[in-house]
């Protein structure tokens, strides 16, 4: 496999897309995963991506595209962490808060981190810059405690590379 | 320019979060400016995450490892010579003598590190395929009675039996069945599957296949959790490269048999690991757990009767057909057969993961393995088997792992997964946790986990307080009673293993007047 992921090394300016509704794009994830088998999770996920949320106005689409009542709709959007209901940040950061990242202080990495940029976790900056979210495990237990800024992983985070992230992602 | 050097730096997700991409990066513009001809191939990781990122160098002696590498070390490595071997202090010598790798016994993950993850040639090369080619050969009776009696057990954490599992899937008559694989693997400290996915994915394919072979099924599901994306990308190139090379589709490799698979995203819920929560959320629904029977092997995805099976369950079989079920048998203790995947994690100094045959006992892995704390602060607590899995103190680190061992000891193996804590933790704020996580995670559809888990942690907040400290412990002994009876599934069914373990180890943790690092 060669090096496919080297290219892009550097921290992406944004993965968070400030797209508009626009229901030509929605109808069209809507009918590529209308085909598939409990395929209503694939098209949220296709809607979370496409919007970085699921704007209500997908309620109906869905509903009518699955043969659902929009309540059904709306039950399963909001049963799973990951399908939310408002635009993120323009920066998406995750503290995983489970046992390991917690016995190696990912309790005061993430005070410190709400302190830094002022919001809690579930919270979005007042200037849209950064939304800080709880996350239960990343798999990266080895190297304790653990964060994701933009999708990417960061291991044996601490206070002082915290800060540097915040300062390269903020240019 | 000088002879080509072939280098490997891991593309898995614990090299990437201490930097591979940017060593990569380095390695390379140093090699350019000494005029120096290497490629680099992007294996998967051998596991030992406090080495990573682990650059190894392909040299007459073998390959060659240098860890904890940054890109910073580049130009140090290039000056000592290191495309030759050389000595730094980062040598680790030869990666296979390395002791931590050296004493395992490296069954379902033999391939993890050693190979280009998703070349299909490395992969036959190392005897991928080579148990497909003996099902191949086989009737469906003739395998499930292989992996019966290799004693392979769910390596989910339930440790079912497989083959009694896919015995039920094979005799319940029904126009579908399907093979779905629990790659949803949630608990805290647990890495394993992802380890393998990254570094090995067409070892599951293969054992999903399978599993197809013995059961009569022709379609499988990967059911992957959200916070896996490498995974993702790794599995889903692996799928069209073995479509691509008649390994799934219609009539593979020409033996009339069918078989694919299409991987599905789970959405950052704890509880979709159950697996009848996990069925649901693969039909798009609420990830609803639902009361058994009827069982999922009689009827599970969309009523059909369904393997439900952990990535290591599945990836394990390719050897046991391989090798035969003997094999694999010879490895354990008692009725845990073969190896399992441990994961050192948290606050330990070699954090990773070791294949061991069942049967070696904590402590070797805390300490021999691991090396004891990361903070080099007293060890105080080891939560085996995830946020459902007991607290144990040292005392209790001569246990063998071997599930019934554990079971005895009020424990729970679980997935393997091992976090240590140091002195510094509270024991009361970890019981507190467990109901908390329980509130956030719960489905919802039973009271006692439901409603058990919020009147948990606002008991576990009094206690803490020291309001009436005797009367609300109490409380939270029958509330952990109700829960462990009548919860419908692990999560509210087995919170009160943390938290009653705790109890009755730090008792003076839930005392008003702890302070941190009183406890022994």
């Amino acid at each position: 496999m060669p090096d496919k992921r080297g290219d892009t090394p550097q921290l992406e300016k944004s993965q968070n897309p400030k797209v508009s509704w626009d229901q030509g794009e929605a109808l069209q994830i809507i009918a590529q995963c209308a085909s598939l088998k409990g395929g209503l999770m694939e098209a949220l996920h296709g809607l979370q991506q496409a919007f970085g949320f699921i704007p209500a106005e997908s309620h109906a689409l869905l509903a009518e595209g699955f043969n659902l009542s929009e309540a059904e709709v709306y039950g399963v959007k909001s049963f799973y962490h990951d399908f939310t209901s408002a635009p993120k940040g323009q920066h998406v950061i995750q503290i995983c808060q489970a046992e390991a990242c917690q016995a190696l202080g990912s309790r005061a990495l993430t005070n410190y981190a709400q302190n830094q940029l002022g919001i809690t976790l579930g919270q979005t900056s007042p200037d849209g810059q950064f939304t800080l979210e709880a996350v239960y495990c990343l798999g990266n237990c080895g190297v304790s405690p653990n964060i994701t800024m933009d999708g990417k992983p960061y291991g044996r985070m601490s206070e002082a590379r915290f800060d540097s992230l915040l300062k390269k992602a903020a240019l | 320019m000088t002879d080509l050097v072939t280098l490997y730096v891991p593309l898995e997700t614990t090299a990437l979060s201490m930097g591979a991409d940017e060593l990569v990066l380095a390695l390379m513009k140093e090699a350019a400016s000494r005029g120096h001809d290497i490629e680099i191939i992007r294996n998967g990781s051998w596991g030992m995450s406090w080495l990573e990122p682990l650059v190894e160098v392909v040299t007459a002696r073998g390959r060659i490892a240098y860890g904890n590498v940054s890109s910073s070390d580049a130009a140090g490595l290039f000056d000592a010579g290191f495309l030759a071997g050389g000595d730094h202090a980062l040598c680790q010598g030869l990666t296979t003598e390395i002791p931590y790798l050296k004493n395992q016994d490296r069954l379902t993950f033999a391939r993890c590190g050693l190979i280009d993850a998703l070349s299909l040639d490395d992969y036959q090369a190392s005897g991928g395929f080579a148990g497909l080619g003996v099902a191949l050969k086989m009737t469906a009776q003739q395998i499930v009675d292989q992996v019966t009696q290799s004693g392979l057990r769910g390596r989910g954490g339930a440790a079912f039996p497989t083959g009694i599992k896919w015995h039920t899937v094979l005799t319940t008559p029904a126009d579908q069945k399907y093979i779905c694989c629990n790659a949803d693997e949630g608990d805290s400290g647990t890495f394993a599957d992802r380890i393998l996915m990254e570094g090995d994915p067409y070892s599951l394919i293969e054992g999903m296949i399978i599993a197809g072979l013995a059961v009569g099924a022709n379609e499988g599901y990967i059911y992957l959790r959200s916070e896996y994306p490498l995974c993702k990308e790794i599995l889903g190139e692996a799928l069209v490269n073995a479509r691509s090379q008649g390994w799934l589709g219609k009539n593979i490799q020409g033996s009339g048999k069918d078989f694919d698979i299409e991987i599905r995203m789970g959405a950052g819920s704890y509880v979709c690991g159950e697996e009848t929560a996990m069925l649901e959320s693969l039909e798009g629904k609420r990830g609803m757990v639902r009361a058994k029977p009827p069982l999922p092997a009689i009827e599970g995805l969309f009523g059909q009767p369904t393997v439900v099976n952990n990535v290591l369950s599945l990836a394990s079989v390719p050897i046991i057909m391989a090798r035969g079920a003997d094999y694999y048998q010879d490895f354990g203790m008692g009725r845990s057969r073969g190896t399992i995947a441990f994961q050192l994690a948290g606050n330990i100094k070699r954090g990773g993961l070791v294949e061991k045959a069942f049967g070696i006992s904590l402590r070797e892995l805390v300490a021999d393995y691991g090396g004891g704390t990361h903070s080099d602060l007293p060890l105080k607590a080891v939560q085996v088997g995830g946020p459902l899995g007991a607290y144990l103190s040292e005392d209790d680190l001569d246990l063998p792992m071997d599930y019934e061992a554990f079971s005895e000891a009020g424990a729970v193996m679980g997935h393997g997964g091992i976090v240590v804590f140091d002195h510094t933790a509270d024991m009361a704020q970890q019981a507190k946790f467990a109901f908390e996580f329980c509130a956030v995670e719960s489905c919802g559809k039973c009271t006692p986990c439901r409603i058990g888990a919020v009147r948990g942690a606002e008991l576990m907040a009094k206690i803490q307080a020291g309001e009436n400290r005797e009367d609300n412990l109490n409380l939270m002994k029958d509330l952990c009673e109700v829960m462990e009876t009548g919860s419908l599934c692990a999560m509210g069914g087995m919170t009160p293993i943390p938290v009653l373990s705790a109890l009755k180890h730090w008792p003076n943790d839930f005392k008003a007047d702890f302070k941190i690092g009183d406890g022994k």
